[in-house]
Formats: C-alpha cells, sequence, structure tokens
C-alpha cells in the first residue's frame, strides 16, 4: 500500500485486493470448517508420564486448569485440557479423541444413544457447582437490593413487564424510576444460558412453551452480548438493562446483582454457599443428570447447576483409565479446596457421595478401576 | 525474448496441454511450469474442498429446510428450526451501512492525501491511515463497545429518534448496539483499505493528465474531477469492493457492537446479526447434526454473497475500464 506517484497502478491494487478479499472469507470459512478438528489423537504414556486429554466446557476452565497444574505437582498424571466448549466436549468424548469430555449441560437423549452406540455407557460426574447472577443496571439501587420473583423475571425475559416501575415489580421493589427494561442475553452458546434458561422453564410455563430450554435459544428480546464480558459492558453503559452473568464473574468485577425468590419463598442473595446448599439435602439421582435449579433446600439460591466430567463407564485402557479414576476421585474431594478462591461453588456432601458412587462403577475389563 | 516465447506458444497447434508437453524448451522451464501449475492446482483444490466440506456439513440442514431456509427468519435451536434471512439481511445492511459512509469519507482522505496534503503531512498522514488497517477487530470492537456505542446511544440515536423520529429508519429504542453501530464499526475498517487503494490509484494517474488539463486553464476542482477521478476510477472501484469484502467477512468487531438480535427491520437502531457473527458466537456450543448443519449452511450462503458481490465487482471494474478505452479511441 506504499504508493509513489506513478509507481503501482490499479492492477497492483487489484491483486491486494485479491488476496485482502479471500483472505477473510477463508478465515471465516475455516472458523465454520474446523469443527470436530483441534482434537488431538489420545496419547499414551511416555517415560514414566501418563498423559490424559480432555475437552469441553470453558466455564470450570480456570479451576481445571488449576486443578490439574496441582494434580501434575503431586502424581506423575500430566492432563492437557481444551476448553472448546461443551457442545465440542461431547463431541470429541464421543467420537472418542479424548479420555474425558465436560459439559455445563446434561447430553440430550440423542448424543446419550450416540456415545452408547459408540463406547458404552456414558457417565456424568459432578466436579464443581456454579450459579448465575441477575446483575442490574439501576442507578442508587445497591447490589441485593433489588428482590425478583421468578414469575417478574420470566415476565422481564419474556417481554411482557418492560418497565422498571411496573406494578408488579412495585410489590417488591417500592419507587423503581421509570426507565425501559432493556433485556440482555448472551449471544454465544453457553452453559450459563443453559442453566438460565432451565431455571425459566421450570418456573414459567410459558417459557418453557414459547422459548425453551437450550445452550441457546430464540430469545423475545431484546440485546445480546459476546461472552459474560459482553454482557457486563452492556449492563454497565446501558440504563435500565438487566443481564445475568455467572457469579464468578459477576463476585471478580463488583457487578450489583438481585436477590432472587426461591422456591421456598425466601429471598435469596447469590453465593457460594447458597450454591452449594442447592444441592445439600435434597433428593439426587444416582446418574447424576440432574439440572438443580430452583431447588427445595430454603437457604438456597434457585438458578445453579452442576458442570460435569464425561467418561465412559468401561475404559479400553488400563493405565490410563485407572490414572483418570484417580484422578477423578482427587478432583471431587482434595480438588475441591481449590474453588472457592476461584469463585466455584464446591460439591456438598450428599453430591461428592454420589460421584464416588459413580467412579466406583467405573471398569475395565469388567474389573473396577478404583481400589483403596 | 519473453515476447517470442509467448508468441511461439500461442501458435503452436494443438491443445494447451499438448503445447504444455511439447514444451521442453529446457528442462528448467518445464519443471517450473508444473511447479506453478501444481501451485494453482492446489489453490483450485483447497476452494473446492472447502466447498464440498461445507455443503457435506450442512446436508442435514439443506435437505430439511431447502430454499425455504434463505427466506425463513426463525432461528430457535430449543426446536430445530433455522432460516437464514436476517443474517444475510444483517449482513447486507451494515456492509451498506458501512458504504454509504465510508465511500465518500476515503474518497475526501484519497484526493486530500494523493493531491492536495502538503508534503509534511502526507506520510504521517498516510501512516496513520494504514495503522488504523492494522488494528486487530477484537480491539476495534472493544473500543466500539466501551467508547462508539455509548457515544451512538446518546446523543447520536437520541438525536435522531427525537427529532426524525417519525422516519421508520429512526424508531424504536435507543440501545446503542444494533445496525448503526455495526455499520459504523465496518466503516472504520473499511475505511483504511479503501482510502488506501484509492489513494494508490489516483497517484499512478500520469501526471501528464493533470498538466494537460491545468493547461487547457481548467481549476484544481475541476483537474481532478474531470481527468485524474475519471483516469483512476478503475482503481478506487476496487478500492471499495475490497472494504466491501472486508465488510462483508468481518466477524469479531460487529458482533460486539451489533445487538445480536435476529430480525429484519427498518429500524437502524435495532439489534441485529451478521452471517459471520451468528456463526463465531454459535458454533462452539451447538450441537445436533441440524444446528451445526445450519450453522454451516449460513458459511455456504456467505461464501456465495461474497463471490457475487466480488463478481459483480469484477464486472463493475471490467465495464470502467472498458468504457474508458473505448472514449480514448
Amino acid at each position: 500500500m506504499k504508493g509513489q506517484r506513478g509507481k503501482s497502478g490499479p492492477t497492483q491494487s487489484q491483486s491486494l485486493m485479491r488476496v485482502l478479499i479471500i483472505g477473510p472469507l477463508v478465515v471465516s470459512l475455516l472458523l465454520a470448517a474446523c469443527q470436530g478438528g483441534g482434537g488431538q489423537p489420545t496419547s499414551t504414556s511416555s517415560g514414566g508420564t501418563i498423559r490424559l486429554n480432555g475437552a469441553g466446557a470453558t466455564f470450570p476452565f480456570p479451576l481445571y486448569s488449576r486443578w490439574f497444574d496441582e494434580y501434575a505437582k503431586i502424581t506423575d498424571v500430566q492432563v492437557n485440557y481444551q476448553s472448546i466448549g461443551s457442545g465440542g466436549g461431547i463431541r470429541q468424548i464421543t467420537e472418542g479423541t479424548v479420555d474425558f469430555g465436560a459439559s455445563d449441560g446434561i447430553m440430550t437423549e440423542e448424543q446419550i444413544k450416540a456415545a452408547e452406540k459408540a463406547r458404552g455407557s456414558i457417565l456424568h460426574i459432578p466436579s464443581i457447582m456454579g450459579a448465575v447472577a441477575v446483575s442490574y443496571n439501576l442507578p442508587g439501587i445497591p447490589s441485593g437490593q433489588l428482590k425478583l420473583t421468578p414469575d417478574i423475571l420470566a415476565d422481564i425475559y419474556l417481554k411482557k413487564i418492560t418497565s422498571w416501575n411496573d406494578p408488579r415489580i412495585a410489590q417488591t421493589n417500592p419507587g423503581l424510576p421509570n426507565i425501559k427494561v432493556a433485556v440482555v442475553h448472551r449471544s454465544d452458546g453457553s452453559g450459563t444460558t443453559y442453566i438460565f434458561t432451565n431455571y425459566l422453564s421450570k418456573v414459567s410455563p410459558e417459557w418453557k412453551e414459547k422459548v425453551g430450554n437450550a445452550t441457546a435459544v430464540s430469545w423475545p428480546g431484546d440485546i445480546g452480548g459476546q461472552g459474560n464480558e459482553g454482557v457486563a459492558g452492556l449492563l454497565r453503559q446501558t440504563p435500565g438493562a438487566i443481564g445475568y452473568v455467572e457469579l464468578a464473574y459477576a463476585k471478580q468485577n463488583k457487578m450489583p446483582w438481585a436477590a432472587l425468590r426461591n422456591a421456598a419463598g425466601n429471598f435469596i442473595e447469590p453465593s457460594l454457599t447458597a450454591t452449594s446448599l442447592a444441592a445439600q439435602g435434597v433428593p439426587l439421582p444416582d446418574d447424576m443428570k440432574i439440572m438443580i435449579t430452583n431447588p427445595t433446600n430454603p437457604q438456597a439460591y434457585p438458578i445453579v447447576g452442576f458442570t460435569w466430567i464425561l467418561a465412559y463407564q468401561k475404559q479400553t485402557h488400563q493405565t490410563k483409565g485407572k490414572a483418570l479414576v484417580d484422578m477423578l476421585w482427587w478432583a471431587i474431594h482434595d480438588g475441591q479446596k481449590y474453588a472457592p478462591p476461584l469463585d466455584y461453588a464446591p460439591l456438598p456432601e450428599d453430591a461428592v457421595r454420589k460421584g464416588e458412587a459413580q467412579i466406583r462403577s467405573i471398569t475395565y475389563n469388567g474389573q473396577p478401576l478404583w481400589q483403596r | 525474448m519473453r515476447q517470442a516465447l509467448i508468441k511461439e506458444q500461442a501458435q503452436t497447434p494443438g491443445k494447451w496441454w499438448r503445447r504444455w508437453l511439447r514444451w521442453p524448451a529446457s528442462s528448467g522451464d518445464w519443471v517450473f511450469q508444473t511447479l506453478t501449475l501444481l501451485a494453482a492446482l492446489c489453490l483450485v483444490g483447497l476452494l473446492v474442498a472447502m466447498a464440498l466440506y461445507l455443503l457435506a456439513e450442512a446436508w442435514p440442514s439443506v435437505t430439511l429446510f431447502g430454499p425455504a431456509f434463505l427466506t425463513s427468519t426463525a432461528w430457535d435451536p430449543v426446536r430445530g428450526v433455522f432460516g437464514a434471512l436476517p443474517a444475510v439481511y444483517g449482513t447486507l445492511a451494515t456492509s451498506a451501512i458501512a458504504m454509504i459512509v465510508a465511500v465518500p469519507l476515503s474518497m475526501g482522505v484519497a484526493i486530500f492525501l494523493a493531491e492536495l496534503a502538503p508534503d509534511w503531512l502526507r506520510a504521517p498522514a498516510s501512516f496513520l491511515v494504514e495503522m488504523l488497517a492494522a488494528i486487530p477487530s477484537v480491539v476495534l470492537g472493544l473500543w466500539g463497545l466501551f467508547v462508539m456505542v455509548p457515544l451512538i446511544r446518546d446523543p447520536v440515536e437520541q438525536w435522531l429518534g427525537g427529532n426524525l423520529g417519525f422516519i421508520p429508519l429512526f424508531q424504536g429504542p435507543p440501545f446503542g448496539v444494533g445496525f448503526l453501530a455495526g455499520g459504523l464499526i465496518l466503516t472504520v475498517m473499511s475505511l483504511p483499505l479503501i482510502t488506501a487503494v484509492a489513494r494508490d490509484s489516483i497517484l499512478a494517474v500520469p501526471n501528464s493528465q493533470r498538466e494537460a488539463m491545468l493547461a487547457l486553464g481548467a481549476t484544481h476542482w475541476e483537474t481532478i474531477s474531470r481527468a485524474v477521478l475519471p483516469y483512476a476510477r478503475s482503481g478506487i472501484i476496487a478500492g471499495v469492493i475490497l472494504g466491501l469484502g472486508r465488510a462483508l467477512g468481518e466477524t469479531m468487531a460487529v458482533t460486539m457492537v451489533i445487538g445480536n438480535g435476529y430480525q429484519v427491520t427498518l429500524q437502524l437502531f435495532a439489534p441485529a446479526n451478521t452471517m459471520a457473527s451468528k456463526i463465531a458466537t454459535e458454533f462452539n456450543e451447538a450441537s445436533g447434526d441440524v444446528y451445526i448443519g445450519a450453522l454451516v449452511e449460513l458459511a455456504l450462503v456467505l461464501f456465495a454473497v461474497t463471490l457475487v458481490v466480488n463478481i459483480i465487482g469484477r464486472l463493475l471494474v471490467y465495464w470502467t475500464v472498458s468504457d474508458t478505452s473505448t472514449r480514448g479511441q
């Protein structure tokens, strides 16, 4: 582009044009085409070190990378975890390109069938809990002072309540200003959206029927932000905005959050304790395939969920299977202490017991791999 | 020498490949020719492979929705119903906004830099324009979200909505993010490309053209508008196509400021989406053959739209060039 008078002409510009037009196109297409790629072939042990490969959810990635760092210090197992997203993790474990997957959502019937057909029964082992905070931009309303009921939250997201001084909001929050509600959601597919829409589907039949529960849905309105930081950015600069972000992100960025009325009728602010309580003292299924949103524990925060590690019940490699089982056991016990400093909620006692039972059920050649 | 070779090649009877086989003028030439041919085939092969792969991946969606994919406005991963129209519309609308703002602006900059700027300003100003092209799009996107969008919401959208709100374009709540913000961030991105190419083209106009005009007693403005710009026209159009290409394919910066709604509307302030940003935002967590298929089909549509725009651009350049040459005779 360094043109000297009379030197470079249209022809040079045209060839430049070709390169520059095709360049971005190729990149955007490759981006679309590279699904399923990026999976390293399952590597085997070398020189005494056992390598495990995992891929999946981005939400627990900071904790997982801490875990695997710490774990490599005390054992000779090196875990390589790629945070490619829950959907990608499910695809990779189904194709058998990784030793374990990770997901913020439960695999669908269809996905479980595909995995079972390929490599047998697949386990959902809970690793940690997370919460979704509802944040807002209302000048003069400090964090925790906005009190929302499930039906109000659902109707705000359904665009049926459009102003902050709506009489229904005023019942629990008198004196809110007359500004329009700007509804902010995640634009990228995410486990956060999965948990949030799962909650709305549970508390609002209308939401369940019109919108539903998935990592990305057809939103009734208004604006979408890319990632937690995108939502946070929109919230910060749009007066009257309401949105949802991961609790960890909200805490670290000191975002104001709403107290939500839980199933027992108490208004609860999101916290690590209130998150863990959601899975304590409530019935949990043995396979742990449960969305724990809107729990019955009276002190629990309602928009919470597990994130899971996905592993096959029948391992095909003895050393690696053993290493995986030991690592999982460590993760749900000793590993839990690394969670609170990183703003993740540790598994409560009840969930750990269920996880233990699942880890015990992992076998190689019909023999359980967990021994102590 | 080269002329003679080409002449000989052209005169040799038979198909081109026979000429190529029968052309051992020297073995070095033959090796060189073969290597370049392979390189060329590689590129074509890559393109074809990519298109075929996209088509194969998109097949579940192509067979399920058929042509209705292009006209449907639904995008509902829960029910597995997908349509591309709002994304196609978003891509075209934001690119159109970008071109409407960027083309006159960059023409002004290019003419100033090439014809009017004092010498001491020319180099630094050109450098700055080129620097603008080098900013990574995610950085531009962040700047857009935190600096440009608040300004667009207030005062720009507030003012437009308040004073020109009777025009459908300026109706709707002023979120800041939306078609307008997406279009403007694309303006910033395509501006340096159009400017650089247009400036080069203007610089490439022979001085004799200017001197002839000035000798006839033309003013500076007349020289530029009657002699320089028509001469540089094909290069300028090429620059516009280049900018448009960037606008159509841009992903990250647009995603951050466009608001990610999914609708076809005339309202400039409404949150929207483009094909590229839809693919980039949803691909990671997409699951199920149809959902992934629909996203890949979106990529195919983007591929086709870019191709069509490129072809139109080529034809424009071709027509203007032949137009100039016939007038010259």
